[in-house]
């Protein structure tokens, strides 16, 4: 049987808007994932040690408050020092195109802006994490 | 009476021949219309629907600048001053800051509105490791009273009609810097008009920039209030806010029940204190939405006037009842903007902006039509500014007061709302107030399903946004986007470092032990914090006393 898959869904830094966040967090869940959500004010280690302790598949980071590049940035490098970096990383809020390509050569999968419907988040996320158990199975 | 039924008869039979008629040439387009907040909206409205409400002119509506306010705050409404034109601003240091408010005023903004970063409004300095990233991003970074004086360096306190500070958890230190600077420029308080947000219930709810948990917050607060209502009258010392709970995902009517809700909270907590609610009372600014909903946007700010000018005379037995009014700072809804297809904000926008004024506000502030990607560049808050005045000076739309009056519509809209607000009104009494509504997180849970319905509309296409999920374009037209500098972040650490180092530390220290002393009893701490800010103690080093004093909240999980 397929396993479920557990997902973080985070807050780093200082931004306080989580309508979003939250949106997605209840989306993931009605769609049968185990979501765990890690509340506000985030640093990028309790994060990272967040995903490890909960032994989750993937993260998605939501940010608006403009400091994506440090924030994911140093998400990503934690999760390469912790030999953890199988676990996804995805993100969400304000991020504009050029910063959101630049995120994705740093190896965040995926950045979902604006408008994104929830339908297509999820479809991407089971959609990778398939990919990536069909590769380790292999 | 014998009109009316002569009305009702003439309208069963327009609706039984020529209505049915034309349904079965072409159906209407929804089996239901109906406002984003759920109220029903009838084919046609008519004198009818005036007598089922009940409708008196006199009680009602009355007119501008007299109780209930429904008409409006202001006798003569725009037809003496416009609204103040105002644009949310600051980013990166003071001097990038400086030199985009000068831009502004040059091009006739009437206000000046102080966007502070995240470490700023959450009492953290620019040199704390938790400060990396942010300093600068969504707003202007200050650490210290020098910086506040480097924001207004060739621009005088009494220049701007009004400026307006969004500072909650750091409020106080905001107004002690304000009034340290007031007094190092020479000019005097009543010659300027600051309006602070202070509205700390709001962060639990929506914003989540709060620092201490409620009570102290409270406090701190109402020391604020009570010092500007004492001693700088022309000031607005307490703004309640609706904006915030609207963009988190609340209906209309949920808007003005959450606001009132909390700004009760603050009233009933000054008076607990021994203050005088009959004069506080009349110092208050209200900050709300202006959504896309075109009628509802309108009937809605006109429903709150009268609902709480209304309220608060019963509650806290006014006799002035020319204290019930309240000053209307409208700000258009950021979450209506979309990255796809971005020039079309422009023009959600103007809507907004005639909503807003049609509805009766003092200040308006528009959203540029970048923001759903960063904060606006030059040219396009340029434009959002351009809008304001397009709007004031060739609509027509500020010639009269309070042109929708009398609308079918937008009346019995108006009373609905009201009905609609003051249910949830009564739940929130039944819990307790606001400060018991906060823990057991009635209010958030009521945003979040709010929030989430409108999700599944959008998805489900019941809800059409032009250009995200319909009319969408292949390919998207790039757009400018503005780029916070790196430079200006380097020199605002340089700077806060400089400092630290030359000023008095001695006196800094022995202030902030002063500081403690206060906080820990009831006194207000206005007068100490001026001190402290004139000897450069960091918003850093002020808040991280109250944490001492008050602690730090954490939010409940999800």
């Amino acid at each position: 049987m397929e396993q479920r898959i557990r997902f973080l869904v985070a807050k780093p830094g200082l931004d306080g808007h989580d309508r979003g966040a939250l949106i997605v967090a209840r989306a993931l869940r009605d769609a049968g994932m185990e979501v765990i959500y890690t509340g506000l004010r985030q640093t990028p280690e309790q994060i990272v040690n967040a995903a490890i302790h909960e032994d989750v598949a993937a993260i998605g980071l939501s940010i608006h408050s403009g400091a994506h590049e440090e924030l994911f940035g140093r998400v990503l490098d934690l999760l390469k020092e912790k030999s953890a970096d199988d676990i996804l990383v995805f993100g969400g809020g304000i991020i504009p195109g050029d910063d959101a390509a630049m995120l994705k050569e740093k190896g965040v999968i995926e950045i979902f802006g604006p408008g994104t419907s929830t339908d297509v988040i999820i479809g991407r996320i089971n959609e990778e994490i398939s990919r990536r158990r069909c590769n380790q199975n292999d | 009476m014998q009109y009316m039924k002569k009305l009702h008869e003439l309208q069963n039979e327009w609706d039984s021949r020529c209505v049915s008629e034309a349904l079965q040439r072409q159906p209407e387009r929804k089996a239901r219309f109906e406002t984003p907040s759920g109220i029903e909206i009838n084919r046609l409205y008519t004198p009818l629907d005036l007598q089922k409400q009940q409708f008196e002119y006199e009680k009602d509506l009355g007119f501008p600048g007299q109780y209930p306010f429904t008409r409006g705050k202001d006798t003569l409404g725009y037809r003496s001053n416009f609204w103040i034109f105002q644009q949310y601003a600051g980013f990166g240091d003071a001097e990038e800051a400086n030199k985009r408010y000068r831009f502004l005023l040059d091009h006739g903004s009437s206000g000046i509105s102080i966007a502070l970063d995240l470490p700023t409004q959450m009492g953290i300095d620019s040199d704390n490791p938790l400060s990396e990233g942010e300093v600068g991003k969504c707003g202007v970074a200050i650490d210290s009273l020098q910086d506040l004086e480097t924001i207004f360096n060739g621009i005088p306190l009494s220049r701007p009609r009004q400026i307006s500070l969004v500072a909650n958890g750091v409020s106080l230190i905001g107004l002690a810097m304000f009034l340290a600077l007031a007094e190092k420029q020479g000019v005097a308080t009543d010659e300027m008009v600051l309006r602070i947000q202070n509205d700390i219930l709001k962060e639990f709810i929506a914003r989540n920039t709060y620092i201490y948990p409620p009570r102290p917050s409270l406090r701190l607060a109402t020391d604020l209030v009570t010092h500007c209502a004492d001693h700088h009258p022309t000031w607005l010392p307490f703004t309640m806010c609706g904006y915030h709970i609207r963009e988190a995902g609340a209906t209309a009517s949920q808007e003005i029940a959450f606001t009132i809700a909390n700004a009760l909270a603050y009233m009933d907590h000054l008076y607990e204190r021994g203050g005088d609610v009959e004069k506080a009372i009349s110092k208050l600014a209200a900050f709300m939405c202006v959504g896309m909903n075109f009628f509802e946007e309108i009937a809605k700010y006109r429903a709150m006037r009268r609902l709480w000018a209304k309220t608060c005379k019963d509650r806290y037995r006014i006799k002035d009842l020319s204290k019930l009014s309240f000053n209307l700072v409208n700000f258009t809804a950021g979450s209506s903007l979309t990255a796809q297809q971005p020039m079309n904000n422009i023009i959600r926008v103007t809507i907004e902006c005639l909503a807003g004024t049609l509805g009766g506000c003092q200040s308006l502030f528009p959203c540029s039509m970048d923001e759903a990607f960063c904060t606006p560049t030059e040219q396009s808050v340029k434009i959002a500014l351009r809008t304001q005045q397009i709007v004031a000076h060739e609509t027509g739309a500020a010639d009269t007061v309070d042109p929708m009056a009398g609308s079918y519509y937008v009346e019995t809209l108006t009373t609905q709302l009201e009905n609609e607000a003051r249910k949830y009104l009564d739940e929130i009494e039944n819990l307790g107030g606001a400060l018991k509504a906060i823990e057991s997180r009635y209010f958030q849970q009521k945003i979040q399903e709010a929030s989430y319905d409108q999700q599944k509309q959008i998805q489900n296409k019941e809800k059409i946004i032009v250009g995200v999920n319909e009319f969408i374009d292949e390919e998207e037209i790039p757009i400018d986007i503005f780029k916070p500098s790196k430079e200006s972040v380097e020199r605002q650490i340089n700077k806060l470092k400089q400092l630290k180092e030359t000023r008095d530390n001695d006196k800094v220290q022995k202030i902030l032990k002063e500081v403690e002393r206060i906080a820990r009893t009831d006194e207000n701490l206005t007068a100490i914090l001026v001190e402290a800010v004139q000897c450069y103690a960091t918003v850093g080093e002020i808040s991280d006393v109250f944490r001492k004093v008050f602690g730090e909240y954490r939010e409940t999980s999800f």
